[in-house]
């Protein structure tokens, strides 16, 4: 297993220079630069700035530059946040959105997976019916509608909780923004465990597993439910690695000091590093989570060995 | 023993004269929930198209008198006024135009893109089918945000690349699904029939490999277009969208959430059609899902 690991991540360092090369030249070859500001700067003082960033080289030359800054995990300073390196902005950021955005993943795992099961193991009756119609209104009421009505509604109206700010951290701040985070999450995995579960429950040895008397719960918890996840377990990789890193809705509506608002705004400021720096990050997010998802699909199917 | 067999073959001839979308499409008729959202999205679809002779104000008319007003019936005024005393009726029927218009032809170029690069990655297969699908791997590990956005940044706000931004990135589950089916169709004798004959490769793509894969294609269309009718609000709501005075569902949700506590009816009514168009679009793919799936008969 550790052999095919590190044989992936090997393989993925390819990947990830190619994403870093097509990022750094379409970001490059956009109109407009980090320094373009309504009042003109003296053309000294430009050229000084330009300078000091090596924006004055030629293209091939700054990429030559970032590359070999990058080897040495320099991913240089922010043109938009001066005085801070974008390793800086990220270790700030990252732990903030890792925290509510690991919560709303485990949150939207545990209840869709329940929902979705309960579902399946019910097909067509009311709670079927019930679930699958809360699970479209998730999927189809954008969460830049529902962040602000669950603020006006509980933040405002009710009082419950703060409508918005991050608090330092505080708890009662956080409740709002993960659920909000997490709910078309919760729609997605419920619907795609039911329809995984559906199909599992038709197969010969759920049938044999009934057969030989097993009480409901062992055939569902045991079998079936194993096999019903391979497909939500693919799912999750992907969508892990970008709820982790942030939301710009949910980030802007709550005003959450996370990462996720970089990648918007770093683009908009043509803060070229921050931006390379957030999409490295996300690209090799995305690598080890496939990574583990084919490693957890080792651990729930059976036919699956990585030697 | 002539005039006995007659009748007979008769009776063959009309049996076999149900094809596999007759049957799907009797299947999908039967489905309420599908059939009920045909009829929602055409109503929708029809209020957007017909817009300019069904409501009773331009869109971007500014009614001084009645700024952010709430819905006024005595003044047509359907579903009230925005903060620039604009008809919110008329504004959202006119944003209905832009998002039906902006998913179906994002869609469309997604379509494009990906049939032909899955089908000839998948029927080429080898050595051209792993560098190609490599590279739709690549693409999938890039914040696809960041590629519209620069791709908006890079050409301007404009509408029609809006949908070129978005079609240019919806198109790699497309490709994904077309190679799966190209690879299991090109197997099958009849393509190994026309290889024989001598149709040249192109025409084989063209003429019996994209017709024969066009059923999971079209399931993933309609589940397609209302996620580019989301992403569409998504980016006009993050300010990356249509410009003034134009406006689609997006910027008006955006506008309403601003001033969600004076002026409610503003979030609500774009809402509500955007919410509706997604919840139709959905639930006629669920139902072409389950009408082409041949396990379900």
């Amino acid at each position: 297993m550790w052999r095919y690991s590190l044989g992936r991540l090997a393989g993925a360092i390819p990947t990830l220079f190619v994403v870093m090369t097509v990022a750094f030249f379409m970001m490059r070859l956009a109109p407009g630069g980090p320094f373009d500001r309504e009042r003109m700067l003296t053309p000294e003082v430009e050229a000084n700035i330009r300078k000091a960033y090596n924006l004055d080289e030629p293209l091939v030359v700054q990429y030559g530059i970032y590359l070999s800054k990058l080897l040495r995990g320099d991913l240089g300073p922010s043109f938009k946040y001066q005085d801070y390196t974008v390793v800086e902005l990220i270790g700030n950021g990252f732990p903030v959105s890792f925290r509510i955005g690991i919560t709303a993943i485990v949150l939207a795992l545990t209840v869709g997976g329940a929902f979705g099961t309960l579902a399946a193991l019910r097909q067509n009756s009311l709670i079927d019916h019930a679930v699958m119609a809360i699970a479209m209104i998730g999927i189809t009421v954008p969460n830049f509608v529902m962040a602000p009505l669950m603020t006006l509604i509980i933040g405002v109206y009710l009082r419950l909780l703060p409508a918005g700010g991050y608090g330092g951290g505080n708890l009662r701040n956080l409740i709002l923004p993960t659920i909000a985070l997490a709910l078309p999450q919760v729609a997605y995995l419920a619907r795609l465990t039911r329809a995984s579960m559906i199909e599992v429950l038709r197969s010969n040895y759920i049938r044999t597993a009934r057969a030989k008397g097993l009480p409901g719960r062992l055939v569902v918890g045991r079998h079936a439910l194993r096999a019903a996840l391979l497909p939500v377990v693919s799912y999750l990789g992907p969508a892990t690695a970008s709820i982790i890193t942030g939301s710009v809705v949910i980030e802007t509506i709550f005003g959450i000091p996370g990462i996720g608002r970089y990648f918007v705004q770093g683009a908009l400021n043509r803060d070229y590093t921050l931006v390379m720096g957030v999409v490295l990050f996300y690209g090799s997010l995305i690598i080890v989570l496939n990574l583990l998802v084919d490693l957890a699909y080792g651990l729930l199917d059976p036919k699956i060995r990585y030697d | 023993m002539n005039i006995l067999a007659a009748p007979h073959t008769a009776a063959t001839e009309e049996v076999a004269g149900r094809s596999l979308w007759q049957d799907a499409l009797a299947r999908l008729a039967r489905n309420r929930a599908a059939v009920v959202s045909l009829a929602v999205l055409a109503v929708i679809a029809l209020l957007a198209l017909l817009a300019p002779w069904i409501s009773p104000h331009p869109f971007d008319d500014v009614f001084w008198d009645d700024i952010r007003t709430a819905p006024d019936f005595a003044k047509a005024h359907w579903f009230g006024t925005d903060a620039n005393g604009r008809d919110l009726f008329a504004r959202t029927l006119y944003g209905g135009r832009v998002s039906l218009l902006v998913g179906v032809a994002a869609t469309a170029v997604s379509l494009l893109i990906g049939v032909t690069y899955g089908a000839i990655a998948g029927y080429f297969g080898g050595r051209i089918d792993s560098i190609m699908m490599r590279l739709v791997d690549v693409l999938y590990s890039l914040p696809f945000l960041f590629f519209v956005i620069l791709l908006m940044v890079f050409f301007g706000r404009h509408i029609v690349l809006i949908f070129v931004a978005i079609g240019a990135v919806e198109w790699l589950t497309m490709a994904r699904i077309v190679r799966g089916q190209t690879l299991s169709i090109k197997r099958r004798e009849f393509i190994e029939a026309a290889v024989a004959g001598g149709v040249s490769t192109a025409k084989i793509i063209r003429r019996h490999i994209i017709p024969n894969s066009i059923g999971p294609v079209i399931v993933y269309v309609t589940l397609t277009i209302p996620q580019v009718i989301l992403i569409e609000s998504f980016l006009s709501f993050l300010g990356l969208g249509v410009q003034e005075p134009y406006t689609s569902w997006g910027v008006l949700i955006a506008d309403g959430a601003a001033e969600m506590e004076t002026a409610p009816w503003m979030l609500v009514f774009p809402a509500i059609f955007l919410a509706a168009t997604l919840f139709c679009f959905n639930f006629i793919g669920d139902g072409l899902r389950d009408a082409l799936d041949p396990k379900d008969r």
